[in-house]
């Protein structure tokens, strides 16, 4: 059944590969990197990582928001629950999706296939990025569900709702390029996970109170810093419905700087 | 016409060990190098470096007169490469891989469709052209690898180890392949089987502890000693028992 379903999504990769839109991709620069997406992101659905990242997600994101978020009782039409979740979830989860990356393609020695295609290196790193972001994105999509139970059981603002998922989905890009980086730096996957959630935790927690107020007390100006770097604090302004360009900025930025350390790190270790 | 692959004093140090110190040679077009050696000369490193994965410590490598270094696109356009271990994607099906290295490589439509079909003609692929990769066996999976290095009729070939795990009658169809495309391209092959260099190689260099230490036709290397298999051991053994 499984070699059956992977077959089928496999030759979908393939038809797709020889007959798909490339047309429309003409001869754009970045055309080598969707390359690479596509077949990044076919490759997850011919493994079981999909699937089981999928279903552990929507489990998680719809227990946590029916039951401790109060989904029900709060008696207001909006996601706020949800949303509130999201994040903690896609720290542990996130990590999990890109150890992997970069570690799998040494472990098999396609990293030498990949890197010696006629492409810059930095496609290589974006594509793969691109790759795991969509999947993500396909993930959030499919939460759907909840969004049409909201609409039923009352009358929300959609607008709010699209902005927490834009939200949503950028925050998953800033842990996915947090994760892909360190999963460059190390061949161990252990260690790329633990690190990826680590410094994740650090961006999330940043601009929580705790933190804050003990900066404040001790090292006032790192509290702004620290305000400033955190991916849970811009996250808020999109559930509140408020997309603001600084904040767009902010996450264009934290994504790129990281990327950009993911291709210098892999051009000083992939010979390891 | 200057040579499709120009080496000059390539060396790569990993920490204070070098593993290829100052290697030169060049191959002109109809040439196929046998590169020799006992594991861990240096063999496969040259060859990354040649490759443009490996970045050397010093020296250049230009791949129809495109540093692989300053230019590597270019250089890798002109280049297939089967990397150690002819590593592949375990889920792709053998078409899926191929149009896949094909798309990056700028091909598209009814063109990847027919360089696809005639690099699995060229390596006896066609029977299991929809099967994954993972379920091949290892003969399959190294002329799925070389397929991918034919793909794009490139003017330089760097294969390493080609033959490794085929069994008797695939060894002799990829030996037939390497010679008929011999005349018009540069190729380069890294092997353990002295009998291969005999059967395909023009010239061979054999390389210890990260130099080389000959560089001659196969013919004139077996006049000095009795075979090349004697020579390869006089060669490698013998200056490491001098400094022992």
């Amino acid at each position: 059944m499984n070699g059956m379903l992977r077959r089928i999504a496999d030759l979908i990769a393939a038809a797709w590969l020889i007959y798909g839109p490339e047309g429309k991709l003409g001869n754009l620069p970045w055309r080598p990197a969707c390359i690479v997406a596509k077949r990044e992101l076919a490759a997850y659905f011919a493994t079981p990582v999909a699937y089981v990242f999928i279903v552990i997600f929507l489990v998680l994101s719809g227990a946590l928001t029916f039951t401790l978020g109060g989904f029900f009782a709060r008696g207001q039409a909006d996601l706020m629950p949800f949303f509130g979740f999201i994040p903690w979830l896609f720290l542990f989860l996130v990590p999990a999706l890109t150890m992997r990356l970069w570690a799998e393609e040494r472990r098999q020695g396609t990293i030498e296939l990949l890197l010696t295609l006629p492409m810059p290196q930095w496609q290589a790193v974006l594509g793969k990025y691109l790759a795991a972001w969509a999947f993500c994105g396909i993930a959030l999509a499919l939460t759907f569900p909840i969004w049409i139970t909201v609409n039923v059981l009352g009358e929300p603002d959609n607008g709010v709702i699209v902005s927490g998922y834009v939200g949503c989905f950028l925050v998953a890009g800033a842990y996915l390029s947090v994760g892909a980086a360190l999963s460059a730096l190390t061949k161990n996957q252990v260690i790329a996970f633990v690190l990826a959630v680590a410094i994740c935790f650090i961006f999330a927690a940043a601009g929580s109170p705790v933190i804050t107020e003990f900066l404040t007390k001790r090292l006032p100006v790192l509290a702004e810093v620290a305000r400033g770097l955190s991916v849970a604090d811009r996250f808020g302004g999109f559930t509140r419905g408020v997309i603001a360009l600084r904040d767009l900025v902010f996450f264009g930025s934290f994504i790129g700087f990281w990327l950009f350390v993911n291709a210098v790190v892999l051009d000083l270790r992939k010979a390891d | 016409m200057a040579a499709l692959i120009e080496i000059e004093k390539l060396t790569k140090r990993f920490g204070g060990f070098t593993a290829v110190d100052e290697v030169s040679f060049s191959v002109n077009r109809g040439e196929v190098l046998g590169f020799l050696g006992p594991n861990g000369a240096g063999k496969s490193t040259t060859m990354r470096m040649l490759a443009g994965f490996m970045p050397p410590t010093a020296g250049t490598a230009r791949i129809c007169g495109a540093d692989v270094v300053e230019n590597p696109v270019e250089a890798k356009r002109s280049l297939g490469f089967l990397p150690e271990g002819a590593p592949t994607y375990p889920e792709m099906s053998v078409t899926g891989f191929l149009a896949f290295t094909g798309s990056v490589r700028g091909f598209r439509g009814s063109e990847l469709s027919d360089r696809v079909a005639l690099a699995m003609a060229q390596t006896q692929l066609e029977g299991v052209r929809l099967q994954p990769i993972e379920t091949l066996s290892k003969g399959f999976k190294r002329r799925v690898g070389l397929a991918q290095a034919l793909l794009h009729d490139p003017p330089v070939l760097v294969l390493d180890e080609p033959t490794d795990g085929l069994d008797p009658n695939q060894k002799h169809e990829v030996r037939e392949l390497i010679r008929r495309m011999a005349p018009t391209k540069a190729i380069v092959i890294s092997t353990h089987i002295l009998e291969e260099v005999d059967a395909v190689c023009t010239r061979a260099i054999i390389i210890a502890r990260g130099t080389v230490i000959v560089d001659k036709p196969p013919r004139e290397l077996e006049t000095e000693g009795r075979t090349l298999e004697e020579v390869f051991r006089r060669l490698t053994l013998g200056p490491a028992k001098e400094s022992a």
